[in-house]
């Protein structure tokens, strides 16, 4: 047995990073900031893979289970006897998964950046940064229990607002910035209320506890309802609210296209390939008693997936913007995990989804990752986001354009790549538990492989355009972690999952399904073969096609216009009719009370005050008055 | 001499030391040497306290010494602290210190600010360790009486009205305090036999309760008005817009936390069966003060209003955790006095060296600020995200202890308004974010602020002196909140006794 004290440092060495270079960032020349922070994540990520390989394939597992281990755990904050913040690290299937994609996303960022943010103003601060999102993101993944996942929730809100508004003198980026920080923080709320009515319902925060499949915690499930749900699948429900705003699930969505504001790696690491995977990994942590003490949740869970995944496809199919795309297609794949764990059961074959949604996160953020990069590469040589802009680019692109097209064809779920083994599991677990979730995955499989291509061969193939200079090949420093990616986004397919990372930790065997992965793998194909037709010349299908489907074109276009709506809900409702008017308030019917009561007091000592007016005549004159009808009055009125 | 009666001579004899100097530079001189001395000797009162508690000292309070001061009404000069106090005092020798830093520039009549200033210390300092309600009376009045003259002379804009409303404001409060005090005083000791204004005895014995019913009240809104209790807030706003940097952050800081602390040590300590039975009034209008100043943030566009209702905000939540009756709520309650003051005084110390440089505090006159004075703006962000209850700075440990404790109310009405104070913590996230966005980042509007320099080494040492504190909380926040439901077991314990659930 090894002791996994040291895991603790996986995340600690980032922060040193961070307030290292923060502090000490602008005394040195920018370059060794980056330098530095490369450094620290490489030694990160080398911890991680040892920690990956002592956990999966030496200690972890006990008489054929993988087990929780808590590696290192300190009290942090008391509130009550049981009620106790502990920060520490958990090491178990998931989060030893977590800690390897998060540091090799992140240390092929960190070497790409070298290259991509060279000569930028704010260098220093940009690695500083990213070394605050690694250790957030890593404790996150790590927490023993729910209040320090939410503390590296709050954290790597935070990292990723400050990494959005990195450009801060542009309004755009600002504005996105604070949109990302306000909806995700709103999401929070929930995931917090939510936390707080599980805490009162099991008396704990502790994951090893809660999720105990035998624990008292889970037995709690059935107890007191409140509008036809259990309290419990309440509470659940409200930490996925948590979840969905972080993984940008419908209708929590909108600030992650928003978000492509920030540079390019960081869009490829926290926007893509890390962050927005928090939700799948905050559902698929509390798994157990999703599963066993509050199935309606899940199948909510499940729901919400679904039909993000095929929103967000179909706005993917119109965008511009290759960033964009790219967003609603990470949304869209971040749906299909989500639907995942809402179509698994508990335990051996049946935990099928919630293995698959953890071997799709894997797959993604590996081919995704590359495509955000490969994107970077491309901007980087002509200086826009705008598809329209960009054209055969393969000439002068060679290496982009082939760790490009691979990342195509994975995320099209071409066989033998990656995303095919991940995603073929998800449709299998679908068509198992629920059809028409699995009707719309199949559809989405499709719109995926159009949308990708379509994005592939406007840039790639089609017209050249009129460049200022010609576009060059990124750097080796860039290509480098393209390459890198690729060769994860072929091979990453094969790692045993099913005996690896599964909803009891228990090792099954399941068959490929022909009867789904058949026409799963042709409708991809058609897919491309549809993009190709339409993109890789110029031709006027697309238009024409747009006009006979105005309605839905102008919808997906704009994105059905969910941002209009919160807009109209934010300035209109709240700002107009709440806030103002709370304002105005304040200031003339509270303070207008208090200030009449002085007025009142000062108006009447002003009309008293004659009566102080220090003249002896005037109290003399009062004085014999007040006599005479004193006088008056005994005498006449009361007969003495 | 006693330790804790030194806390009070050190800023005695700074006044004294002020009065003898000649020249502006002198002043703040002596000033700086006597309030560093205080901050030292605050920090040795809570080593001592913490000594204390190592070498077996389980008394409710420590450090106690008493000495007649008017004997017919049996009026002493009571002290002693408990961990509760201990750390207030900390936090005012902190604010204070750092008050004295942020006031470096002023050049009118120097001499009367920075006695007035350290005068108002002084009676902070005087009330956290009174044991003697009247004698804590007495300081409170200390405190509060030299802000008049703060305002009034040294302050900006309409600041004689404000200073008028706010002294007018807190006097009306002090007047009903006054007959809660007077009420308690007289019935301290319902058996018959000599009337005490010691805390610690009035404690042992149980107030008839209908004479409770009447001073609770009284006793609550009292404190309250101090501690911006929804509707007797407006005070805050005026009062803060128009007082000069050091006095809002000592009054923001510090002496808002009065009205918090005497409502939990005079009228939840003394009064527990009618705080039981009428909290739910008070409770409402906490929470009401929680989401209210909250929205009313978000409209302000001067910047010191957006903080004044920052803090009724973040006021009403600890008047909310003390009514809550829970060790963890009032734990919490505790911990946001503390973090609060610390984050607050770093806003208006930043508000004020802005101020200072732009010539206005209208946020959508500025822009671009982080490109002119970088380090100001940082700070401002870290100010800000401490206010919205980021982990890692003190805000988020306060208002979570507070959240988790009033959530394990076994009252379900309890548990609702909960809920509804967690939303402040989205309400915050957009005014703070609207002010970042416009006032730090964006591009810079007025090319005239492009010769601005950032900040002088005082304000350097202002502003890191406060960011340490509340990275130091929100880092490692165990010894404090054990500290402090350490020193809260006997309050509890008579608090609970009330509770008929």
């Amino acid at each position: 047995m090894i002791d996994f004290g040291y895991t603790i440092w996986i995340p600690l060495i980032p922060i040193l990073m961070f307030l290292f270079i923060g502090l000490t960032g602008h005394k040195y020349k920018p370059v060794i900031s980056g330098y530095l922070g490369t450094l620290g994540l490489l030694t990160s990520a080398a911890l991680s893979y040892y920690t990956a390989y002592q956990y999966f394939f030496n200690v972890g597992k006990v008489a054929g289970v993988y087990e929780k281990i808590i590696g290192f755990n300190v009290t942090w904050l008391r509130f009550t006897d049981t009620l106790h913040i502990d920060l520490g690290t958990l090491l178990d299937p998931i989060s030893v998964m977590m800690l390897v994609v998060i540091t090799t996303i992140s240390l092929m960022v960190h070497i790409y950046s070298l290259g991509y943010m060279k000569g930028e103003k704010g260098f220093a601060r940009f690695y500083a940064v990213l070394s605050l999102f690694s250790f957030s993101m890593l404790g996150l993944v790590l927490a023993t229990n729910i209040f320090q996942m939410y503390i590296f929730w709050e954290l790597v809100g935070v990292s990723s607002y400050l990494l959005i508004s990195f450009y801060y003198e542009k309004p755009s980026a600002v504005a996105a910035g604070k949109k990302a920080f306000i909806v995700t923080r709103f999401a929070d709320l929930g995931f917090l209320i939510g936390i707080l009515m599980l805490s009162f319902i099991t008396g704990t925060f502790d994951f090893k506890t809660l999720t105990d499949p035998n624990g008292a915690a889970i037995m709690q499930g059935g107890s007191a309802a409140f509008l036809g749900l259990s309290v419990m699948t309440w509470a659940l429900l409200l930490i996925f609210i948590g979840g969905a705003g972080k993984s940008a699930m419908f209708p929590l969505h909108i600030w992650l296209p928003d978000a492509m504001e920030g540079p390019t790696p960081v869009s490829a690491l926290i926007h893509a390939a890390t962050m927005v995977v928090a939700g799948v990994y905050l559902v698929a942590r509390l798994f157990t008693i999703f599963a066993l003490s509050a199935p309606v949740a899940l199948e909510i869970v499940g729901y919400v997936g679904g039909i993000t995944s095929l929103f967000a496809a179909v706005i993917a199919c119109t965008q511009n913007d290759i960033k964009r795309v790219l967003a609603f297609s990470t949304m869209s794949q971040i749906g299909y995990m989500m639907l995942a764990l809402g179509v698994s059961g508990y335990g051996g074959e049946e935990g099928l989804g919630y293995m698959a949604s953890m071997f799709h996160l894997f797959t993604h953020a590996m081919f995704k990752a590359l495509l955000f990069l490969g994107a970077g590469a491309i901007i980087h040589a002509v200086h826009s986001n705008n598809m329209t802009d960009m054209g055969g680019l393969r000439k002068y692109l060679p290496w982009t354009n082939i760790t490009f097209l691979i990342a195509c064809l994975t995320i099209a779920g071409v066989p033998p790549l990656s995303g095919f083994w991940s995603k073929d599991e998800i449709l299998v677990a679908a068509f198992e538990h629920n059809k028409f979730l699995f009707a719309i995955e199949f559809l989405v499989a499709g719109l995926t492989a159009f949308y990708m291509f379509r994005l592939y061969f406007n840039v790639f193939w089609g017209k050249d355009r009129h460049y200022h200079h010609a576009p060059h090949e990124a750097p080796p420093v860039m290509l480098f972690p393209l390459v890198f990616l690729a060769i994860a986004s072929i091979f990453s397919g094969f790692i045993p999952f099913t005996s690896l990372v599964t909803s009891d930790g228990e090792a099954f065997h399941v068959g490929t399904e022909w009867i789904v992965a058949i026409p799963s793998v042709l409708i991809g194909l058609i897919g491309i073969a549809i993009a190709w037709i339409f993109y890789k010349k110029e031709t006027a299908i697309p238009d024409k096609l747009a006009s006979s489907f105005k309605l839905l074109y102008k919808g997906s276009l704009n994105k059905f216009y969910i941002d209009e709506i919160y807009l109209f809900v934010t300035k209109k409702i709240i700002f107009a009719l709440i806030s103002k008017p709370i304002a105005w308030f304040d200031r003339h019917v509270i303070d207008g009370f208090m200030n009449s009561i002085a007025f009142v007091t000062n108006f009447a000592s002003e009309k008293i005050k004659g009566m102080q007016s220090g003249q002896l005549q005037q109290y003399a004159y009062v004085f014999v008055s007040g006599v005479v009808i004193l006088a008056f009055v005994f005498i006449y009125l009361l007969k003495f | 001499m006693d330790i804790l009666t030194l806390l009070i001579v050190i800023p005695v004899l700074t006044v004294i030391g002020i009065l003898f100097c000649k020249d502006n530079k002198q002043v703040r001189v002596v000033s700086a040497i006597g309030m560093s001395i205080q901050l030292i000797q605050s920090i040795i009162v809570v080593l001592m306290y913490f000594a204390e508690r190592k070498a077996g000292n389980t008394s409710e309070m420590v450090f106690t010494q008493t000495y007649m001061w008017f004997s017919s009404l049996n009026i002493k000069y009571a002290i002693g602290i408990d961990g509760i106090s201990a750390v207030m005092i900390l936090l005012t020798g902190i604010i204070i210190f750092t008050g004295v830093f942020a006031s470096w520039n002023v050049k009118d009549l120097s001499k009367e600010f920075f006695i007035s200033l350290i005068l108002l210390a002084t009676g902070v300092f005087g009330f956290f360790i009174s044991l003697d309600m009247f004698t804590m009376f007495l300081f409170y009045e200390v405190a509060v009486i030299p802000m008049y003259l703060l305002i009034g002379i040294w302050g900006s804009g309409p600041k004689e009205y404000s200073a008028m409303k706010l002294t007018l404001m807190l006097m009306g409060g002090s007047a009903l305090l006054l007959v809660g005090l007077l009420g308690i005083y007289f019935n301290s000791n319902p058996a018959g036999g000599e009337l005490t204004w010691n805390i610690l005895e009035i404690a042992k014995v149980k107030i008839p309760i209908e004479a409770q019913r009447l001073f609770f009240p009284l006793t609550f809104v009292g404190f309250g008005v101090l501690g911006a209790l929804f509707p007797f807030h407006t005070w805050s706003p005026d009062g803060h817009a128009s007082a000069p940097t050091a006095v809002s952050m000592l009054h923001a800081g510090v002496l808002m936390k009065l009205g918090g602390y005497g409502c939990f040590r005079i009228a939840m300590f003394l009064m527990p069966e009618a705080a039981n039975e009428m909290g739910w009034i008070f409770i409402i209008l906490t929470a009401t003060s929680v989401v209210y100043g909250a929205f009313g943030a978000v409209v302000q566009k001067d910047l010191k209003y957006i903080n004044a209702y920052s803090s009724v905000s973040h006021c009403g939540l600890v008047l909310f955790a003390v009514l809550m009756m829970n060790k963890t709520a009032m734990d919490g309650a505790i911990m946001q006095m503390i973090s609060h003051g610390l984050m607050t005084a770093l806003f208006f110390a930043l508000i004020g060296m802005i101020y200072g440089r732009t010539h206005t505090r209208i946020i959508t006159q500025m822009g671009g600020l982080m490109k002119i004075m970088p380090f100001l703006s940082v700070c401002y962000v870290i100010a800000g995200l401490a206010s919205l209850g980021l982990p890692g700075l003190s805000g988020f440990v306060a208002e979570m202890t507070i959240f988790v404790g009033s959530f394990q109310h076994v009252d379900t009405f309890h548990r609702i308004v909960t809920i509804i104070a967690c939303s402040s913590i989205v309400i915050t996230a957009v005014y703070i974010l609207r002010v970042v966005g416009i006032l730090l980042l964006g591009p810079v509007k007025n090319d005239e602020f492009l010769k601005l320099k950032d900040a002088e080494w005082h304000e350097k040492l202002t502003t890191v002196v406060l960011i340490c504190a509340i990275a130091g909380i929100g880092l490692a926040p165990l010894w404090l909140s054990d500290t402090i439901s350490t020193s809260l077991a006997p309050i509890i314990d008579k608090i609970s006794s009330a509770s008929i659930f």
